[in-house]
């Protein structure tokens, strides 16, 4: 029970600061759920955000049902979910309410001007301590490398890059180990 | 997701406007949490009041939830794999790739400029090298921008 009500509360805090969506949520978790509570290790956790990019589905609510389920099972996977859905919901049916005079509220641009740059750190941070535990040997780097040029530069989706990074991880670890 | 939802409430269903969607977005954008489910609140309370965003949430995010389900279940039991693991070690490395992608996208749209790079830096060592809470990081640039970044690009 106490554990059930651990998963809620963290994941109401991690869902009640992620702005920037996405990826910023990644460097949230990492702190509150992987460093500070030690639920998951930071391995699986990638493995999560890569399963997160290949279902539909936001990241927040992948990680949440994941990590959710593997401390608590099934009730921990609808408080997580619940639990990082909670505040951003609750905020959106308020603004929802008030969305004309909300619209026209400069303190809200005032402060996203400085919170917008911050996602920015956030998400490197995310990418830093990410890509630490993924670069562990020279194919990785390749692999890594080769994604990169893939999204940035061949535009492809990122489905397709992830798709083919784990056939190309099969291979050529299947080949060298 | 959001191109999914435009289709379907606009162009599908026509429950709502064009530009007023475009609205929803920007001003959803702005808070925490999933722009999506974010995006779901806003047209269910459109439509049907309160009870219309909670079914309009839950709705969003049940697919979700189910498949991860399936998934968490299945993948313990695979994890340990060699084959499982060697797929894993190639997918690690693209993610981090991703990330960087769109850190690369987002400082494309912010620009370069010398609060930006302060900022953005700022939270960058705070969080990697301070090990402070990332929370910290909004709350303080928050605050920042209340106070000082009141001329700043507004988008």
């Amino acid at each position: 029970m106490t554990l059930l009500i651990n998963i809620f509360l963290s994941f109401l805090k991690v869902g009640a600061f992620s702005f920037g969506g996405g990826y910023a949520i990644v460097s949230f978790i990492q702190k509150e759920i992987i460093q500070n509570k030690g639920w998951i290790d930071l391995k699986e956790f990638i493995d999560i955000v890569a399963i997160a990019e290949m279902t539909p589905g936001p990241i927040a609510v992948n990680s949440s049902t994941y990590i959710g389920y593997k401390v608590a099972g099934f009730w921990g996977s609808i408080l997580g979910t619940v639990g990082v859905l909670l505040i951003p919901s609750v905020l959106a049916l308020i603004l929802s309410i008030y969305f004309n005079k909300f619209k026209s509220q400069k303190w809200v641009k005032w402060a996203l001007n400085g919170m917008r740059p911050a996602v920015l750190g956030i998400i490197a941070s995310a990418g830093f301590t990410i890509g630490k535990v993924s670069f562990t040997d020279y194919i990785s780097v390749i692999i890594g490398f080769s994604a990169f040029i893939g999204v940035y530069k061949l535009k492809i989706n990122p489905f397709l890059v992830i798709f083919l990074s784990g056939a190309l991880g099969l291979i050529l670890y299947s080949v060298i180990i | 997701m959001i191109p999914v939802i435009q289709k379907e409430v606009v162009d599908t269903k026509k429950w709502i406007s064009q530009e007023e969607f475009l609205d929803a977005i920007a001003v959803t954008n702005s808070l925490p949490g999933p722009l999506a489910t974010n995006a779901a609140t806003y047209v269910g309370y459109k439509l049907a009041g309160p009870l219309g965003s909670l079914a309009a949430v839950f709705a969003t995010a049940l697919p979700s939830f189910l498949i991860i389900l399936v998934i968490v279940i299945f993948f313990s039991t695979v994890k340990d794999n060699i084959i499982i693991q060697n797929i894993f070690n190639g997918i690690r490395p693209a993610v981090s790739a991703l990330i960087f992608f769109a850190v690369i996208n987002l400082i494309k749209f912010l620009g370069f400029n010398k609060t930006n790079i302060l900022i953005a830096l700022g939270s960058f060592i705070a969080i990697t090298v301070l090990n402070i809470h990332p929370f910290i990081a909004i709350l303080v640039s928050g605050t920042i921008g209340f106070f000082f970044l009141r001329k700043g690009r507004i988008k």
